[in-house]
């Protein structure tokens, strides 16, 4: 499209271009949100790792944690993108243990192939999806109260598909999705160190006297996203360039490339020198990498942040509320089904009882990870912080030796406090 | 009832301000403000949007606390220093904000007596409280059972229930913002003979208004403020009931730090060789009520605009004029909608909004927070919301060309933020509305209705918008205006339709509309 009332371009030029510290505060701000909760992940990671004299950062227990922590966090991405539409969903949990309980009866049953039995699966939770999204979108019932009856609904053909009795043992193909790491490929190889290194943090101590062995695979999709990240922001700072926008003077932006590439680094050889990167981190990743994309840079992601923010001003901007919201159910449907195969998957079995309160611990880590209750705020990125914060909770403490009964008191009063602060954060810019 | 003649220049002052200063983070909002109302006076405050009229009354009442701010107040002669509002209350100040706060499912005898209930031990004295209910709407003027709900009356209604509310609490200075924003003619007329009369009962009174011909019309001094400082203080009429004698431009002066004499720019002629072509028609427009289907809201109507044109549409609350334009934007309002809408001559459907935009019809509403904005994003997302199909590439919105076109909108429009990612909530009024205009002249439609396109905006932004307008103009595209400030009507159309009662009840040249023409027209009744 074309704009007509274009400016002298002069004037565009003319105005004086923001100091690098306005730059670095405005950018601190708007992403307040996201830094603050990031370092609190960060202060709770550390927090853990000291309390367990490092036993919470070991590689095992790391790949464990990601393990543990799946499907919550597919379902809490999918909650994020639910709630910033400005609806909630409370069905999660019983659609997903309907679609694992469903998976069981095709593979264990029917014998079906386990892929295929996967494909079906997410399809009939799209179709649960389609279900709900249906009354909410195009009839208009609150989404409280549709996905509160498919709470009871999908936990009720859940007991009805499995008779009351679990089902087990699933092909171990299917397992491997919530169990398995990406298969070792390639040497073994060890460079040996001229010296022994070492390094004692109090908490963690590192010792070694060469670089080796990892785990290749894991090391090579650490390169490629090292790569991929790296050519991103170029790109971005060219493209910028191109467009005449501000940039990050160049040092600030070179010490973000590297503390990125230091992240990604620290973590991939930590998995690596373990048994390699589990299955169900490379599904949360790209879902991450997708849905953050799509949230972001998509047509239909921008219309869901409108809608959030303002249906009345969204429907009169020509955004399709019926549609986007509709899709967003969808979406959330297939994001079920896929956190229920997980979940069975790691069981090993499917059960009348599973998912049990998913929906609150999605809910929860959604809220934490800088939703709003009233919509049109978040990102998919959040709900993962926040979805990371409540599994290194549960992991330390269990680590740490604290009962499942003051483990939820501390979760309860994390959520609250995490909302409390950007509540008072919010009151205080606004006023 | 009017106090004797000269009484008023003598009577001693009720409240006054003295070197008010109050600073938010980063931002001085306002610097050594004075501020003197006497005793039985109407006073009016009156500034651009962010002059810091808002802030000064709200210091006033204790909603920024004492010690948040730097200077003094004395009322009655005494220095106060309010913690909060219930003690600002208590020394008889009550302030009636903007945004009415009523609670819709109660009535009006729990609304007005909410937070001040009439009990005996602890229990609602029902009997008393209707009574005094009823005595105090009586007072106010407004025929009503006190037990009928909040959400039964019209804003009018509710702004007198609001007033009923503050006498409840004996009250000695009402402070009134923007009272008549949301009002129509009648309804304001009425409520400022109240205002009246309350003087008369020995209340004093602050009104912050936008609308100089009301100062003129009930003030006794008005103080300008701008940029959060006291300009000048003014007096308005020699005594109570006098005619007034300060002018309406003396005050625009004062507040824009200017002369304002070409409030409307120069027209700009459209020069294209397809001027003077039909751009945008409807005809035989006839819409229902949504909920009400018997009723006709829109009866039959049938207008032109032409390349180039720009065209109003007046008419009193009521007439249809918004639900014409609604309606016709992609029904997105009432029932059993029937006509045809042809844009440059060709039939087009305008059955969903998206179908409206792509027929190359934009349509500015009225209500720029609740059906324009989402005041939680940035300027960029607002902006592009409206053509994000058009900014993909390669299946992305490509965010850098968006924050392009929204820089481009910034210092166009001359929209007052430090970037692009300021949240819309935080911007004035006018900025807002200057956001708004970006996201539908990005679209690039051929047909723009704005709706009330300068409401509740300060004299200088209104200036900006009219000059945007026109340049819209000159590229030929065809712009209707619906305004209820028949001077911009006026000044800014070639012809003007007016409406009444849904029916199109006239059509005039610029050449021959003036006010008295246009009221005519508006005012005709179905025969």
């Amino acid at each position: 499209m074309t704009t007509t009332t274009t400016p002298p371009e002069e004037a565009a030029t003319a105005k004086a271009a923001p100091s690098t510290g306005a730059l670095l505060l405005h950018g601190l701000r708007t992403n307040m949100r996201q830094y603050g909760m990031l370092s609190a992940l960060a202060l709770i990671v550390l927090l853990f790792g000291f309390w367990t004299d490092g036993a919470l950062l070991r590689p095992g227990n790391i790949s464990n944690l990601l393990q543990q922590n799946g499907y919550i966090l597919i379902l809490a991405m999918g909650m994020m993108i639910v709630i910033i539409a400005g609806h909630i969903d409370l069905s999660v949990g019983s659609v997903a243990a309907f679609v694992g309980a469903i998976s069981a009866v095709m593979m264990i049953e029917h014998d079906l192939p386990w892929g295929l039995a996967l494909l079906l699966s997410l399809a009939i939770g799209a179709v649960a999806g389609a279900w709900q999204g249906f009354f909410i979108a195009y009839l208009g019932i609150p989404s409280f109260i549709v996905t509160l009856a498919g709470m009871l609904l999908f936990r009720g053909l859940t007991q009805i598909t499995l008779a009351g009795q679990s089902l087990s043992p699933f092909p171990e193909g299917f397992q491997n999705l919530a169990k398995g790491v990406v298969p070792e490929a390639g040497p073994a190889w060890r460079i040996p160190l001229p010296f022994e290194f070492q390094l004692d943090l109090g908490f963690i101590e590192l010792r070694t006297e060469a670089i080796g062995p990892y785990h290749n695979p894991t090391v090579l999709i650490g390169l490629v996203v090292i790569a991929f990240l790296l050519l991103r922001e170029v790109r971005d700072r060219r493209r910028q360039r191109a467009y005449e926008l501000e940039v990050l003077p160049r040092n600030i932006w070179v010490l973000k490339c590297v503390a990125i590439v230091a992240a990604v680094c620290a973590f991939t050889l930590t998995l690596a020198s373990w048994h390699g990167m589990p299955v169900i981190m490379l599904i949360v990743c790209a879902l991450l990498l997708g849905l953050g994309y799509v949230m972001r840079n998509a047509v239909v992601g921008r219309h869901v942040y409108a809608l959030g923010g303002n249906k009345a001003a969204a429907k009169l901007s020509g955004v399709k509320d019926k549609r986007v919201t509709f899709l967003v159910f969808v979406n959330m449907g297939v994001l079920a089904a896929l956190a229920g195969c997980v979940f069975a998957a790691r069981l090993n079995s499917g059960t009348p009882q599973a998912g049990l309160n998913f929906e609150l611990e999605a809910i929860a880590a959604a809220f934490i990870g800088g939703a709003s209750m009233s919509g049109g705020v978040g990102t998919v990125l959040g709900a993962i912080i926040g979805g990371l914060v409540l599994g290194v909770l549960n992991n330390g403490m269990n680590l740490v030796g604290v009962g499942t009964d003051w483990q939820q008191v501390i979760k309860g009063l994390v959520l609250l406090a995490a909302v409390g602060v950007d509540v008072a954060n919010k009151r205080r810019a606004g006023s | 009832m009017t106090a004797p003649a000269g009484e008023l220049r003598e009577a001693a002052p009720v409240l006054r301000m003295r070197g008010i200063t109050k600073t938010f983070p980063g931002v001085k909002a306002l610097s050594d403000v004075n501020l003197t109302v006497r005793a039985g006076e109407i006073h009016a405050v009156c500034g651009e949007n962010g002059a810091g009229k808002s802030t000064l009354m709200k210091v006033l009442s204790g909603v920024h606390p004492h010690g948040s701010y730097e200077g003094e107040i004395d009322f009655e002669g005494a220095p106060v220093a309010f913690k909060d509002i219930r003690a600002s209350e208590r020394h008889g100040i009550v302030i009636i904000h903007q945004e009415l706060a009523l609670v819709p499912y109660l009535s009006i005898a729990e609304n007005i007596f909410l937070g001040n209930e009439q009990a005996r031990r602890g229990f609602i004295d029902w009997n008393g409280t209707l009574r005094r209910a009823a005595e105090l709407l009586d007072r106010v003027g407004l025929r009503e059972r006190p037990q009928t709900p909040i959400s039964e009356l019209g804003v009018g209604k509710q702004q007198l229930v609001e007033i009923a509310k503050a006498l409840s609490k004996e009250v000695k200075l009402l402070i009134l913002d923007e009272p008549t924003a949301a009002l129509n003619d009648e309804d304001s007329a009425k409520l400022l003979d109240l205002i009246l009369e309350l003087r008369a009962q020995g209340v004093a009174c602050i009104v912050i208004s936008h609308k100089l011909g009301e100062i003129r019309a009930v003030a006794d001094a008005v103080t300008i403020l701008r940029d959060g400082q006291t300009i000048e203080t003014l007096p308005v009429r020699e005594s109570p009931g006098a005619e007034p004698e300060l002018s309406e431009d003396r005050i625009i002066r004062s507040m824009v730090g200017r002369d304002l004499d070409h409030r409307f720019p120069e027209r700009t002629r459209y020069e294209g060789a397809d001027a003077g072509e039909t751009a945008f028609s409807v005809s035989g427009w006839t819409v229902r009520h949504p909920v009400d289907r018997e009723r006709t809201v829109v009866d039959d109507v049938s207008l032109t605009v032409r390349r180039g044109e720009i065209v109003g549409v007046a008419g009193l609350m009521g007439a249809g004029r918004t639900e014409l334009a609604m309606s016709v934007f992609g029904r997105s309002y009432g029932g059993y909608v029937t006509g045809t809408v042809e844009v440059a001559g060709r039939a087009v459907h305008t059955g969903t909004v998206p179908a409206a935009v792509a027929a190359g019809i934009a349509y500015v509403t009225e209500d720029r927070k609740q059906y324009g904005l989402n005041l939680i994003d940035d300027i960029n997302r607002n902006i592009s919301l409206a053509s994000l199909a058009g900014m993909v590439r390669r299946g992305a919105v490509d965010e850098h060309h968006e924050r392009r076109v929204a820089e481009r909108y910034r210092t166009s429009m001359n929209i007052k933020a430090p970037t692009v990612h300021e949240q819309v909530g935080r911007l004035s009024g006018g900025n807002q509305q200057k956001v708004v205009l970006s996201k539908w002249i990005h679209a690039d439609p051929r047909v723009l209705i704005l709706d009330e396109p300068t409401r509740g905006i300060d004299v200088g932004a209104k200036s900006e918008i009219y000059t945007v307008i026109d340049r819209l103009a000159a590229e030929g595209k065809a712009v209707l205006i619906i305004s209820s400030e028949l001077p911009e009507l006026l000044g800014m159309c070639d012809r003007i339709y007016t409406m009444a009662e849904g029916r199109l009840t006239g059509e005039v040249a610029r050449a021959d509309a003036t006010q008295e023409v246009l009221m005519r027209h508006m005012t005709m009744n179905r025969s």
